[in-house]
């Protein structure tokens, strides 16, 4: 069990740390998501599981959600799409 | 052009709100702005050669940069930059060092002479069962004990949700060439009629609904209550607008379904409250008793108080969602 909780905060920590340093958004969006499921998983393990089922909807369901609809309404997304055509053109 | 409409073009006010969108610097024109005036097309086409002539220009603020650079490098500025990474460095460290020592000196988890646990939470334990009639503590604390602070979190998304509406709402009726063909845009985004996530939605979304339903009624009763059932019965509306676009959700879900729905829940939970909390203070017989403990019909206020806070959380979430989207419910 003590090797599962520190499995579980190690991987919280990395988590926390590359989704603040990755210079792709959608990327971190993605991270920040496996972050809440791991926290819910960690709140479950602590024995409140109130928190778990909210965790668990809003930070990994509907607050990712909206940031991906945040990203595709300021063209994130898009953008990313065509510095790669840009780049596979350039290649070719 | 009208004479009122020409004075307009060159009022104060007008020059400052070409200025402040960076149209043109008018406060430098002394002949003032004149649309049909043919010195425009004069200024239009200067203003053309000066853009060919941006090479030159900029090669010459490069000469310019290098030769200001070197001066700077040799007054000390790559010293000041070096310094200023140092210091952001110590800055940051030490706040870390704080931050650490105060986690180091915090009482250790799980300890039975924690300041946490004191009259207060031990009265929740023991009392709360009795005094609540809710099997589940944490219903019974945050919706009887603490109903005051639950009311706030509602009112609070509500708010949230309807300053969203005052700043990404779109008017159907409106003539703004710009502001529809940002509408068109948005539509543009609607789902493909996907055939696997159709498929997928048609099994998921009854079984997330009902599950939310589920959370939501048994709140007083196991873990969950109307703040999470709410977030995922509204996540399976998201889902379910995402499938089938928005022309199957606004069947049963518009702006007024939303207004009354919020409303309504927000105002039964505050007359609601209202009363429970008169009758508390002044020690009178209320005509809402805790009833059994683990029936589905008891606990008094409870559940009629998660149903609400489900019906909130639930349109807020979904209205976030359909605002962003389209810019509007």
């Amino acid at each position: 069990m003590e090797i599962l909780y520190a499995i579980l905060l190690v991987f919280l920590i990395v988590c926390a740390t590359f989704a603040c340093l990755h210079k792709n958004f959608l990327t971190s969006v993605i991270i920040f998501m496996s972050y809440s499921v791991v926290m819910a998983i960690v709140w479950m393990l602590l024995e409140s599981p109130d928190l778990a089922i909210t965790e668990a909807a809003v930070g990994a369901g509907v607050t990712s959600i909206l940031f991906f609809v945040t990203l595709k309404k300021i063209h994130a997304m898009d953008q990313e799409k065509n510095c790669d055509e840009e780049t596979d053109t350039s290649e070719i | 052009m009208s004479k009122i409409r020409r004075d307009y073009e060159n009022s104060l006010w007008r020059k400052l709100v070409r200025f402040v969108y960076g149209e043109n610097d008018s406060f430098h024109e002394k002949a003032g702005y004149d649309i049909e005036h043919p010195e425009t097309e004069k200024r239009k086409e200067e203003t053309f050669f000066e853009e060919v002539d941006y090479t030159k220009k900029k090669k010459e603020s490069d000469k310019f940069f290098a030769k200001y650079s070197a001066i700077a490098e040799k007054r000390g500025e790559k010293v000041y930059n070096h310094f200023y990474k140092f210091l952001a460095a110590i800055t940051c460290f030490s706040i870390i060092m704080i931050l650490l020592v105060t986690v180091a000196k915090l009482p250790s988890f799980g300890n039975p002479d924690n300041p946490v646990n004191n009259e207060v939470s031990e009265r929740y334990i023991e009392q709360g069962l009795e005094e609540t009639g809710a099997v589940n503590i944490v219903a019974g604390m945050i919706l009887d004990y603490r109903a005051f602070d639950t009311l706030g979190e509602s009112h609070v998304l509500f708010i949230a949700c309807v300053c969203v509406m005052i700043l990404l709402r779109l008017d159907k009726e409106t003539n703004d060439p710009e502001k529809l063909k940002a509408l068109e845009n948005d539509r543009d985004f609607e789902p493909k009629n996907e055939a696997i996530l159709q498929h997928a939605a048609k099994i998921l979304v009854p079984v997330i609904i009902l599950f939310g339903i589920y959370i939501v009624l048994n709140g007083h009763i196991s873990p969950g209550g109307g703040f999470a059932g709410g977030a995922i019965i509204g996540s399976g509306l998201i889902l379910y607008l995402n499938a089938f676009g928005f022309k199957k959700t606004e069947m049963f879900f518009t702006t007024k379904t939303f207004s009354v729905v919020s409303v309504s829940s927000l105002l039964f939970y505050s007359l609601s409250k209202t009363y429970s909390f008169f009758t508390g203070a002044n020690d009178l017989h209320s005509i809402i008793g805790p009833g059994t403990p683990g029936a589905i019909l008891s606990a008094g206020l409870i559940l009629p108080l998660n149903i609400a806070v489900g019906a909130v959380v639930a349109c807020t979430m979904y209205g976030f969602y359909a605002l962003f989207r389209k810019g509007g419910i």
